[in-house]
């Protein structure tokens, strides 16, 4: 069952002349870790930042087509194209989370980095906002790491803990769809694959979108995975699908390293 | 060729500290005078160039100071090193005293109210250009308020005096030239500056730390507050303490302002002096112990500036440890 669905989905930046994506139709499944590959400049992470409409803090970009999210409440899929107030883009982006290439604590403590979505979103219990900071960490396999300097800036923990914190920030909210955007090619290959573990386990409450260079990530992680090319999707398929029986010639030369 | 110019940046480095140095030498020597007349009670000493005769016995005594009320600051003569001051015509033993008092409240208040006035306003300014002006905008408006930056002090003085003290003598009552109006004509004069720095220190908040905040649901006004603020703390205060360095040090506009009286407000809307401005309204005719005295308020206008931008280096050296 798809938790977003995208149709038909077009994408131009502000002040460029052809659009950087084109026709992209494609479902991000419930509970399930979708990746997104391609070479450099195809449009993944232009199709990611839509999925939160990130790109709207940045004025004049041209969306065409639709994406929906499915209202977990109400059971329907609605467009987020149509968002245009700033509470409804809150509500948005605590529904739709999003974690970057380079970790980004931001500069106070570890629980206070893992605690601000929640108090942003209005949640001032102490007890409850220990709780969920601790399960959050607990989530993200930090918890043993950080519980005894949860006080302490989070500055001072290492790249690969940093990433970890910034997942934990983003899963208290409780999203109900996460967005990676290349999460571990800053990292090191043993927090790369505490990550990836990581990524694998929260599928379990979340619904995952992940963008990779990485082509044993994709094949390691994912369910589904959509390879695409100079901004249009060229397949989309079950990653075992994509990986051993790709259908288009292109997908195959990529994936065999025969350019990209 | 290596050494060479090894040894051109090495002695460029100690000629400034040199410069340093040979300023505070200077300034002390000639200082020395009146630090050895008055001491350290210059600086709760509120007269100025002011006849007070002394006692003939040798016990001491208060020190009348006619007309002045005297507060709590004891004016107890030192008797022993006492120099008599040479151009004493009456028969009757008197000596000039200077004291720094006046001028030095005057710096810090006046100081005090531009930074009060100037520090929201530039905030303010900052976060608009910085995070929400359109590009177009705040390019302009940034030139702007870097030109606004460039004008001459002395401009600021002649604008303050003939159209922004009637006003704020009209509003708040008072004399036209007071502490108000000097102090806030100088937070006019340190504000560009502040806004700019602070605006270039909230520009370096990177992007996808702000997008993280966004992307978890966070307003403008928050991500403001929580990573913008935050994340270019250091040069903020930086920029307000090197306005404060400026503020303190400042000139002509304050000598068009501030009165030139020695006397100390009893509201700010009362004129009174500041460090710089009794220099340069005295330096002329002063001579003797006054002109000593003056260059004792030098060095302590020095002493202050210095310890106020040492300590905005110390906070700009910090930040790249973050
Ligand atoms: N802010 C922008 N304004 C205009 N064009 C942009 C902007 N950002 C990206 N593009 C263009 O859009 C296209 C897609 O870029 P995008 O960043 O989505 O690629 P990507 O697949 O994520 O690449 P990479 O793997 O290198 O991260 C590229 O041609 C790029 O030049
Ligand atoms: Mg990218």
């Amino acid at each position: 069952m798809p938790v977003m669905n995208i149709k038909k989905f077009s994408f131009t930046y502000a002040g460029a002349e052809i659009p950087s994506l084109h026709n992209i139709s494609l479902p991000i499944q419930k509970n399930k870790i979708t990746a997104l590959i391609g070479p450099s400049g195809c449009g993944k992470s232009t199709l990611l930042r839509s999925m939160n409409r990130i790109h709207d803090l940045y004025p004049g970009n041209k969306y065409d087509g639709k994406i929906e999210l499915l209202d977990l409440e109400t059971e329907k899929f609605k467009n987020i194209l149509e968002i245009k107030k700033e509470n409804e883009f809150i509500e948005l982006r605590q529904k739709v989370g999003m974690i970057f290439q380079k970790p980004t604590p931001f500069p106070m403590s570890i629980f206070d980095n893992v605690a601000y979505g929640l108090k942003i979103a209005g949640i001032k219990n102490k007890t409850e906002l220990a709780d969920r900071v601790e399960a959050s960490l607990k989530g993200s396999a930090l918890w043993k790491e950080v519980h005894d300097r949860l006080g302490k800036s989070a500055m001072g923990l290492s790249g690969g803990q940093q990433q970890r914190l910034c997942i934990a920030r983003a899963v208290a909210v409780k999203p109900e769809v996460l967005l990676f955007d290349e999460p571990t090619s800053a990292l090191d290959p043993i927090s790369t694959g505490a990550i990836e573990e990581l990524i694998v386990e929260l599928k379990k409450d979340v619904s995952i979108a992940i963008v990779t260079h990485n082509m044993q990530q994709a094949s390691r992680i994912s369910d589904f995975t959509a390879f695409m090319y100079l901004g249009d999707l060229i397949e989309y398929d079950k990653t075992e699908n994509i990986f051993l029986n790709p259908k288009e010639k292109k997908t195959e030369d990529y994936i065999t390293g025969r350019f990209g | 060729m290596e050494k060479l110019f090894q040894k051109i940046s090495f002695s460029s480095a100690t000629l400034v500290l040199i410069l340093l140095l040979g300023i505070f030498t200077t300034l002390f020597i000639s200082a020395k005078p009146a630090i050895a007349e008055f001491g350290l009670e210059f600086i709760t000493d509120k007269r100025w160039n002011q006849e007070v005769s002394l006692p003939q016995t040798k016990t001491p005594a208060q020190v009348a100071t006619p007309a002045q009320n005297l507060e709590d600051d004891d004016a107890i003569a030192d008797e022993d090193d006492m120099i008599l001051d040479e151009d004493d015509e009456d028969d009757s033993m008197t000596k000039t005293v200077f004291g720094g008092l006046v001028p030095i409240v005057g710096t810090l208040l006046s100081t005090l109210i531009a930074l009060v006035f100037a520090m929201p306003i530039a905030m303010g300014i900052a976060v608009f250009l910085a995070e929400i002006a359109s590009k177009n905008i705040s390019k302009y408006v940034g030139i702007a308020i870097e030109l606004l930056a460039a004008i001459p002090s002395i401009i600021f003085g002649m604008w303050g005096l003939y159209y922004f003290a009637p006003i704020i003598s009209d509003t708040f009552g008072g004399y036209q030239v007071s502490l108000l109006t000097a102090g806030l004509v100088l937070g006019v004069m340190i504000l560009p500056f502040m806004a700019a720095v602070t605006r270039d220190s909230m520009n370096t908040t990177p992007d996808v730390l702000k997008e993280s905040a966004y992307a978890l649901g966070a307003t403008k006004f928050e991500v403001v507050k929580d990573v913008i603020f935050p994340f270019s703390k250091v040069g903020i205060i930086g920029s307000i303490i090197l306005a404060l360095g400026r503020a303190l040090g400042e000139t002509m506009a304050v000598a068009f302002l501030i009165g030139a009286v020695y006397s100390l407000p009893e509201t700010i809307t009362d004129p009174t002096i500041s460090i710089p401005v009794a220099m340069a309204v005295n330096f002329g005719e002063a001579s003797g112990l006054g002109e000593s005295s003056l260059f004792y308020l030098g060095l302590i206008l020095f002493i202050l500036s210095f310890a106020v931008i040492s300590f905005a280096k110390f906070y700009f050296l910090k930040r790249t440890k973050v």
